[in-house]
């Protein structure tokens, strides 16, 4: 099976503080990869270098076989990107903010259908500074799908979302990797790992402590044990 | 790892061009500023409140000449200070702070593509600015040197590359709070001492000194100089472009896209 996404022994170093510590993991296309791990393991980092907003001290990225970082704007049409911080503008209602979106893009998706489809259309009123915060991951996530994308990367999709909204994104989640769509999520949730994943990756301290399909990494016993013996402090 | 498969077969992701991503995120961004009141106060309330209150007053002196024609030059430079300057850096500040920045740099617009959608947004808006003060200024008798106008169009075209530059400088190296802060007093300041509005000529010699080396005193004079005498001012042409080399370089080096 061919890899959409490949990081290869990634180093990223705040200051004395190493964010990436020979970071190296692949998500196989058309799949859904799942990137779990406690705080400050560098899963933001992992995801800001994938997506070219940051550039790793030393290894290797490859999105779609290219290098992201300045990449070309196709390949950024490309690619879906939710960010965990939004960075949706803040002073605009989010049909205008969508559509808007959607002329970035050569062959966008049908704007209304996928605003419909997540409940955009329900707070189509409301300025985007005053939505909930469920409201602005839906929002966020129908913003990473307008363009088609062959590559989805979602920073924690479902965080904040009450048990219906994680289950419609779920689904459509699981609809665009039917589709054929490679999606790599970030979750803290081992019940979201556990739905989506199709393959696992468990991060701790910059590096990769486990990768596989979710069984050969659990091996029959709980995802949440084998994540605590892998991630607990000293563990690593 | 194999990477054959992503130049095999035609791919329906793909960017609009470069020409329609600029303008679609220009025209996003010019129908915010035109929605968002306090823009629109000082965009084109405040100048056209200065331009009749200079007509209906006869103090401060504005020099030697027809007072409305000097006095439409200077409220034009301000409309370019406001538009190019204080509204372009508070609305980046605040777009810093909440990732918009890092949002759209991930999209086919890429960040080279922002700062070229917000020139052009901001010469939009300028035009608009220009085209309210000059028919109100011809509506108060307002006689510009029509020979003039090509080096007018000059100096407002440099003028918002430099105040363009000095707020993308301001706005990604300070906190937003701080933008907002210091591009409000920055406009306040020059619109009374910068030599926009009251020519540097009728500040007190101190401070006239010091104006002459601001580019707000270089666009108002080269405005001045291009309306009223139909002459290319050279001096101040160097003023602003010195300013917009300086903004642009510092810009360029220090302008952090995170906050």
């Amino acid at each position: 099976m061919t890899a959409a996404v490949t990081l290869s022994d990634l180093r990223r170093s705040f200051g004395p503080v190493a964010a990436l510590d020979g970071l190296t993991w692949s998500a196989p296309s058309g799949r859904i990869t799942a990137v779990l791990g406690p705080n400050g393991a560098g899963k933001t980092t992992a995801i800001e270098c994938a997506v070219g907003l940051g550039r790793p001290d030393r290894g290797t990225v490859r999105v779609l076989g290219t290098d992201p970082w300045q990449a070309a704007a196709d390949h950024r049409a490309r690619v879906g990107v939710m960010l965990q911080a939004g960075g949706l503008p803040n002073g605009t209602k989010p049909l205008r903010l969508l559509h808007h979106l959607a002329r970035l893009y050569a062959e966008p998706v049908d704007v209304d259908a996928v605003a419909r489809r997540l409940g955009v259309t329900d707070f189509a009123s409301t300025t985007v500074r005053r939505l909930s915060g469920g409201q602005k991951q839906r929002l966020a996530l129908a913003a990473a799908l307008l363009g088609r994308p062959e590559v989805l990367f979602l920073d924690e999709p479902a965080a904040g979302l009450d048990p219906h909204g994680r289950l419609d994104v779920w689904d459509l989640v699981a609809e665009q990797r039917d589709a054929g769509t490679t999606v790599i999520v970030t979750t803290h949730s081992f019940e979201e790992a556990e739905r989506l994943a199709d393959h696992l990756v468990i991060m701790n301290a910059g590096r990769t402590v486990a990768e596989g399909a979710p069984e050969s990494v659990t091996g029959g016993r709980s995802l949440e044990d084998v994540y605590f013996s892998l991630t607990r402090k000293g563990a690593a | 790892m194999s990477t054959s498969d992503t130049t095999a077969t035609p791919t329906v992701s793909r960017a609009a061009s470069p020409g329609r991503r600029v303008l679609a995120q220009a025209g996003f961004e010019v129908g915010s500023l035109l929605r968002n009141g306090e823009q629109l106060l000082v965009s084109l309330v405040l100048p056209v409140m200065a331009l009749v209150g200079l007509h209906a007053t006869t103090s401060p002196s504005l020099g030697p000449g027809s007072r409305i024609d000097l006095a439409v030059p200077g409220v034009m430079a301000l409309c370019v200070i406001s538009s190019a300057f204080t509204a372009q850096a508070i609305s980046t500040g605040f777009d810093r702070r909440y990732a918009v920045l890092r949002y759209l740099g991930v999209t086919p617009l890429g960040r080279g593509g922002l700062v070229a959608a917000k020139v052009l947004a901001t010469l939009v808006v300028e035009a608009v600015q220009l085209a309210v003060i000059s028919a109100l200024g011809l509506l108060l008798g307002w006689r510009p040197q029509l020979s003039g106008i090509p080096y007018a169009v000059l100096f407002v075209l440099v003028g918002t590359w430099t105040f363009v530059a000095l707020a993308l400088l301001l706005a990604g190296t300070l906190r937003a709070e701080a933008v907002l802060a210091v591009a409000n007093l920055v406009w306040v300041v020059l619109l009374a001492l910068g030599g926009v509005i009251v020519p540097r000529t009728e500040l007190p010699v101190g401070l006239s000194h010091l104006a002459s080396v601001l580019p707000s005193a270089g666009l108002a004079d080269g405005l001045r100089s291009a309306l009223v005498e139909g002459r290319l001012n050279l001096p101040a042409l160097g003023v602003v472009l010195a300013w917009g080399v300086l903004a642009t370089a510092l810009a360029a080096r220090l302008f952090r896209f995170d906050d």
